[in-house]
């Protein structure tokens, strides 16, 4: 047991970290949730990739460096402690890419990811309907046999980034008279820009568009823009759903840096005694998230793959992600409540965490269920 | 980097557990809190011939120590099955021993801590030393002077039965100026932990059967969403204090233990009262062996450092993580 990276690991590290020194924006872009933020985050994205810094996890052929998942770990660490932007291509990078390495076929990946990893396609998530939530299998969006391919119709919503993004993914259901509500949906890739799609932008507790709904008249999707089995798509989407709500979503790095400038703020504010617990509980947050990451890495370069365990994970992240910006707020005072900083941004953005990925509610419910063996109540 | 428990290490605490689990660690605690100390005895010398006491002493005083992490997971299986006595305490007064300069009182005394025929306890001025009718070797600190305490004065309860709180008398035989205290209070503080890791474990695994078996309005109650849910948060918070418990272990560094402190006593006295509640009265009873774990979730708290404590070291001690 030990906590010590390999001189190959850190020499890994140094290079990030001299890389970004030389190359993170002086200032804070704008935020990714504008158009103009949104243009900004993508050059910074092509220039992440210019160097092959924009996904160092994935093979060397599609634009990564094939680093594995502890080097990536530490590449996040430099990553938030340099203060870099945020990640606008986010979705695509830790949903659909993923669902691509286990399910897409080659032709898929040599065309998908390249662009993706130069944040010259943008990719949304179409998942959630108005009356599809929590209980995504109620989805109602229908694909329909044509010609080389399917036609998507019905409504999409809360799909983040899609008011400025260019293609999309997501379940459609394929076969109505399925016997069951999981069964009979195909996943597939669609241009936002197609023929037949209309993007209305929905502004977020800010008011900034940060999420969008799609309606579908009848767009045309091509057989070889269909991941997997037609059909299948409930399986090949749960298969990787643990990604959105483990690690590759919310690594540690960001939270160790957002404790390490919390800590810099209480002391720049004089260090009051009234606010000590909660910056001491957001610098153990950060590590306790730190060390269990760690923990489920050591496991899975074991061989273990990711379980139910990435809802502890969510859950964890997601409250702490709050608490953290709500005692930033608190120290600042009456500046907190100005939209313009960063911490107030952070804060706007870590209120949907409980939200999205899955409610925290059905998180406790896998917690409660698969981890605790505790019986299936009512749904 | 590999932060995990290896085999070996698995294999020892696996080993501890059974042997636990064979003692019948409830009427052990319970004849303990009564003050009848034999059958604590006996397991206390089963846990030593285990090896526990040996991994914080060092080989020169036939100790294998010190091996942190390895002291850490024993505690987990300690606390997990509620063993009385003053655990921690022996394990600080070991390092204590061991850290001094003059290697006389550490020779004579340190291999009976390691065999288990002594335990020891130990205070500073107007505090309780833990279990000090049971102890043999009673270790009292006063303005940089350590002594062997000649006995203790009279015992308070403490809101654990188990727990038996005892003054040291004043005077005894002096074995040093300037011990290291800062590093017994941190190997006290990172066992507090480990046992309150374990403490809450047990506290959740007692309740989650509890909740499959008792059945109300037809259903077993375990199926209802708000017990689940309670159960899901515990779970959540023991499972980021282990890693705490663990990375203090192999980094000692007292701002990390007392991070890993605070967040396990946290996390089990949190778990203590969603097993309180979730088993209804009868969790509120002393005849149920919950209790013994319920009430030590409560003591650990503030043993060897509040929160509030712990918290004002992890904000000040703590070097910037980067
Ligand atoms: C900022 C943000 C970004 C998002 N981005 C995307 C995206 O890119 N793509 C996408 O497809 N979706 C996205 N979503 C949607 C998100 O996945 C859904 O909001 C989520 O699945 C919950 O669905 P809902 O909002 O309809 O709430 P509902 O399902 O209606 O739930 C309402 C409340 O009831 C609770 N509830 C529901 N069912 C249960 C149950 N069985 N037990 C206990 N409680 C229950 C919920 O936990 C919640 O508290 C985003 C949401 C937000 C806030």
């Amino acid at each position: 047991m030990d906590l010590t990276h390999s001189p190959a690991d850190e020499a890994f590290r140094a290079e990030a970290r001299d890389w970004l020194r030389t190359h993170v924006p002086p200032e804070p872009l704008p935020s990714l949730e504008t158009e103009e933020g949104f243009a900004a985050h993508r050059a910074w994205e092509a220039e992440l990739s210019a160097d092959r810094w924009s996904v160092v996890n994935w093979p060397e052929e599609y634009g990564g460096r094939d680093a594995g998942l502890l080097r990536w770990l530490l590449f996040e660490e430099e990553y938030y402690a340099a203060g870099a932007p945020g990640r606008v291509g986010q979705n695509g990078v830790s949903l659909l890419a993923p669902t691509l390495f286990d399910h897409g076929t080659r032709e898929q990946r040599a065309r998908v990811l390249p662009p993706m990893a130069r944040g010259e396609v943008i990719w949304a998530q179409a998942w959630s309907e108005p009356e599809a939530g929590s209980d995504l299998a109620a989805l109602r969006s229908g694909a329909v046999r044509t010609d080389g391919g399917w036609l998507l119709s019905g409504q999409k919503t809360w799909s983040s980034r899609a008011a400025f993004a260019d293609r999309a993914f997501g379940l459609f259901r394929s076969e109505p008279n399925a016997p069951r509500p999981h069964q009979g949906l195909t996943y597939v890739m669609f241009d936002l820009r197609a023929p037949g799609v209309t993007v209305r932008p929905i502004g977020r507790l800010d008011g900034k568009p940060a999420f969008a709904e799609l309606f579908l008249d009848e767009v045309f999707v091509p057989d070889e823009d269909v991941i997997g089995e037609p059909g299948q798509g409930w399986r090949i989407a749960m298969s990787t759903a643990g990604n959105e709500r483990g690690l590759m979503l919310r690594s540690p790095g960001r939270f160790l840096a957002s404790a390490d400038r919390l800590l810099g703020l209480w002391e720049a504010r004089g260090g009051p005694v009234s606010e000590r617990d909660r910056v001491a509980d957001a610098l153990m947050g950060a590590r306790a998230y730190q060390l269990f990451t760690y923990a489920a890495a050591s496991r899975f370069l074991e061989g273990s793959s990711v379980g139910p365990e990435s809802s502890l994970n969510k859950v964890f992240w997601s409250e702490y992600d709050i608490a953290l910006h709500e005692t930033a707020l608190d120290l600042l005072g009456e500046e907190g409540e100005s939209t313009d900083t960063a911490w107030a941004e952070g804060y706007v953005f870590a209120l949907a965490g409980p939200i999205y990925a899955g409610t925290n509610e059905i998180q406790r419910d896998i917690i409660a269920e698969r981890l605790l063996g505790l019986p299936k109540g009512r749904r | 980097m590999r932060f995990l428990l290896d085999t070996e290490q698995r294999a020892f605490t696996e080993s501890l557990d059974a042997l636990l689990r064979a003692a019948d660690t409830p009427s052990v605690v319970r004849d303990w809190g009564r003050g009848e100390h034999a059958a604590g005895r006996a397991l206390w010398s089963r846990i030593a011939r285990a090896g526990v006491f040996a991994l914080a002493v060092p080989e020169a005083y036939e100790g294998v120590g010190p091996l942190p992490v390895e002291l850490a997971a024993a505690f987990v299986e300690l606390g997990r099955h509620a063993v009385p006595g003053p655990l921690a305490e022996t394990v600080a007064a070991a390092v204590l021993l061991a850290g001094l300069d003059d290697p006389g009182p550490a020779k004579r005394l340190l291999p009976a801590l390691v065999s288990g025929e002594a335990m020891a306890t130990l205070a500073g001025p107007g505090s309780y030393a833990l279990d000090g009718d049971a102890a043999t070797t009673l270790l009292s600190y006063d303005g940089g002077e350590l002594r062997l305490a000649p006995g203790h004065g009279p015992i308070r309860p403490s809101l654990d039965p188990a727990r038996r709180l005892t003054p040291l008398a004043a005077g005894g035989e002096r074995l040093a100026t300037d011990p290291p205290l800062a590093t017994a209070l941190t190997w006290a503080r990172l066992a507090v932990a480990a046992q309150a890791l374990g403490v809450g474990l047990a506290l959740l695994d007692r309740t989650v059967a509890y909740v499959k078996q008792r059945t109300q309005f037809g259903v077993p109650v375990g199926s209802f969403q708000a017990v689940k849910h309670r159960l899901a948060d515990a779970k959540v918070a023991l499972e980021f204090a282990r890693p705490l418990v663990l990375g203090a272990a192999l980094t000692l560094a007292p701002a990390d233990v007392a991070a890993a402190k605070v967040t396990a006593c946290e996390a089990a006295y949190g778990t203590a009262r969603t097993a309180l509640q979730l088993h209804g009265a009868i969790g509120y009873t002393a005849e149920y062996d919950l209790s013994l774990w319920l009430t030590k979730a409560r003591a650990l708290r503030t043993a060897w450092g509040s929160p509030g404590e712990c918290r004002a070291e992890v904000v000040s001690g703590g070097p910037r993580r980067r």
